[in-house]
């Protein structure tokens, strides 16, 4: 026992110094890479949606940099180096990755992890090592506070507020014309997402003269849900607003198809506007309402697809993806229009903003895309804000349910 | 209101049961806590998905394939990675202390596998996702078949365990198998026999569930954890009371969430989890243990 744990010492110590005399050599050497690093949920809960906004675009990002000769900073041109780990969809991990890359890695720069509650608890990390925090796929009602508070992160997709304001403010815009009644059934995850958005929907839908006629939450992870659309389809309300996860979005379409519940406009949550959707309901999916959208008439839009559909072999969402892509396209220019890899300089150009992006002109924070998209011919578009250039007009009333019956 | 808040919880019960039914097997009568059973589940999920939108086999019909290849995986299963542990194991104690930590490692490999073939993503698929009238209620045809399929299951397996020899000689082994030693039964086999049979109804499960359930790698935790509360209230190794037991929890979380509040229907598993523990400790048809 005694010699074994001795000789479990020397090997450790061993081992250790060669791990550090190679890094020493390594280091001595003249810099020949770019290093970026993430921590993303490859396993766990958060795994599907970080497969479908996230990982993609990060992978085809410094595949098509590195394609075209590496990142050009000042006048010289390295590939990147990629350093990755898995979160398991867990805070802690994620806190322990990043702080791992800054301190052990040195990386350059570090991208977003996915989701609302890890970009949280990895945003004061990196604030602290002055990295700059492109969080893009977080939904927060806090999102103007934390961009002041740590001033380097930039909570790309704005907070649960505004997309149900919007929402509210598109629904008056039908009660107004007549075209809907004031009654609106809406259901809600029990997690931040669902909770953050319920509040600000059942707020503004109040403050419009909706009369929310059912307004419960169900549990994270269920997809049973055909007994609260059983529920909803006697109580009379023209919209179903449903502030669902990926599962519970498809499970409750599936399960108000089957029960022929078809109301004039029927919103569903996150997960919608993923391929998977049109993928499992084809036509079906017509007429559906969710977040997000794409101006698929825009080329640059109509390229990245094509691109992300080559390179995944599947198509993006049309959300979190497509602001997803802006915010590394930013990074990027922003680092080649520093001229150096000084995360201070990079700083200072990001907050500049004026990117040439999918999104246009773009400065990280922006909140310059669709809040409501529908489907629309196969396609999910942009409805709202109507003031924006490109708004589709809805396809009102919403069409049958077809396979149903 | 009523009649389809009752029916809609009994499909899903039977979802639940089915789920449950393979591991109440395992664990009944292998004694092999299999912690990576829910894997198992995702496995059989993924090759219906595969079948169905790859080969256009449809899911039914691809369980004649499904069912025996994953008898066969259970089997070399048990023959490879738990035969040492349940040779060396002392008691049952410590067979099913090595069995949980043996199989959790076994659940991050079968993940991983997955993981790389399949990506994190979500999957889902249409199938016999038409309406039908149930004395007035409205249910999705798949979840019919899933429910017709745990109750021929259960029922099924019910009687092959208290009417056959091989279900005796099976039961026996759970009892106590330094015992049934006694008698000429082959405890080796029986066990593994009874593990690639659990394998083989975990798979049944898996296609029938996918059916109408969106799912993922990473799902395979929840299945566990929903089978084990099944199995446990049920009363361990009893494929009657895990049928009781899922359609219990299953009509009482869709009655809480028609007329109470669907906040509550987790929480309302627990409750009755809790109560049934309390007042039978061994489970709604255990036996209970000296």
């Amino acid at each position: 026992m005694e010699i074994s744990a001795k000789l479990r010492f020397a090997t450790i110590a061993a081992a250790t110094t060669a791990l550090m005399s190679s890094a020493t050599l390594f280091g001595a050497n003249a810099q020949e890479t770019y290093r970026i690093g993430y921590a993303v949920s490859k396993t766990g809960p958060g795994a599907p949606g970080a497969a479908t906004s996230t990982i993609p675009n990060y992978e085809m990002w410094v595949k098509e940099v590195n394609d075209a000769g590496g990142l050009k900073v000042g006048d010289k041109q390295l590939p990147i180096e990629v350093v990755e780990y898995d979160d398991r969809s867990s805070s802690e991990e994620a806190v322990r990755a990043v702080e791992r890359l800054i301190n052990q890695d040195k990386v350059d720069f570090i991208l977003s992890p996915w989701g609302t509650g890890i970009n949280l608890a990895v945003a004061p990390i990196l604030d602290r090592a002055g990295y700059a925090h492109l969080a893009g796929t977080a939904v927060t009602d806090k999102a103007p506070q934390l961009a002041k508070r740590w001033k380097n992160s930039y909570w790309l997709l704005g907070t649960g507020e505004q997309y149900a304001v919007e929402m509210a403010e598109f629904l008056k815009g039908l009660k107004d014309a007549g075209k809907i009644n004031d009654k609106v059934a809406m259901i809600a995850v029990a997690d931040g997402f669902g909770i953050e958005l319920s509040k600000a929907g059942r707020a503004a839908l109040e403050d419009r003269d909706f009369d929310l006629v059912y307004d419960k939450t169900y549990p994270l992870g269920s997809q049973d849900l055909a007994t609260i659309v059983n529920d909803i389809k006697s109580l009379g309300a023209d919209t179903f607003v449903a502030f669902s996860y990926p599962p519970g979005t498809l499970g409750l379409t599936e399960q108000s198809r089957v029960l022929g519940f078809n109301p004039k406009v029927f919103y569903a949550g996150v997960g919608t506007a993923f391929p998977l959707y049109k993928d499992r309901f084809g036509a079906d999916a017509e007429g559906v309402v969710s977040l997000g959208g794409a101006s698929e008439n825009d080329p640059k839009i109509a390229d990245y697809i094509k691109r992300h559909i080559a390179f995944a072999g599947r198509e993006p969402d049309r959300w979190a993806s497509i602001v997803n892509w802006a915010s590394l396209q930013s990074l990027h220019q922003a680092i080649e229009r520093a001229g150096s890899t000084d995360r201070e300089a990079v700083n200072a150009e990001l907050a500049k903003g004026g990117f040439d992006t999918i999104l246009g002109t773009y400065k990280p924070g922006d909140q310059n895309f669709w809040q409501v998209g529908q489907w629309q011919d196969g396609k999910f578009v942009g409805v709202a804000p109507t003031s924006m250039e490109g708004a589709h007009e809805l396809v009102f009333p919403k069409p049958a349910w077809k396979a149903a019956n | 209101m009523l009649s389809y808040a009752i029916f809609s919880g009994i499909t899903l019960g039977g979802m639940y049961a089915l789920v449950a039914m393979g591991l109440t097997l395992q664990y009944g009568v292998s004694r092999i806590m299999n912690l990576a059973y829910g894997e198992l589940v995702i496995v059989a999920s993924f090759i219906a998905f595969v079948f169905m939108t790859s080969f256009g086999i449809n899911p039914i019909l691809g369980l004649l394939i499904i069912i025996p290849l994953s008898f066969v995986l259970n089997w070399a299963i048990y023959r490879i990675l738990l035969t040492p542990l349940v040779a060396r194991a002392k008691n049952r104690g410590m067979l099913e202390v090595d069995s949980i930590l043996a199989t959790f490692g076994l659940l991050f490999i079968v993940q991983g596998v997955l993981l790389v073939w399949f990506g994190g993503n979500y999957y889902s698929y249409d199938f016999m996702n038409n309406a039908v009238d149930v004395f007035g209620a409205v249910i999705a045809a798949n979840r019919l078949v899933a429910l017709g399929f745990a109750v021929v299951i259960g029922l099924g397996f019910y009687l092959i365990l208290t009417r056959t020899r091989i279900g005796t000689a099976l039961r026996a082994v759970a009892v106590d198998p330094t015992s049934a030693r006694l008698v000429a039964i082959d405890v080796n086999f029986a066990s593994c026999f009874a593990f690639a049979l659990g394998g083989a109804v975990a798979a049944v499960g898996g296609v029938l569930v996918s059916m109408f359930l969106t799912f993922s790698t990473s799902m395979g935790v929840v299945f566990t954890m929903k089978a084990l509360i099944v199995v446990i209230m049920g009363g361990v190794g009893n494929l009657l009371g895990a049928l009781v037991a899922g359609l219990i929890l299953g009509v009482a979380e869709s009655l809480v969430a028609t007329y109470i509040d669907p906040g509550l229907t987790i929480a309302v598993t627990y409750v009755i989890f809790l109560l049934v523990l309390l007042v039978k400790p061994s489970g709604l048809f255990g036996r209970a243990t000296s």
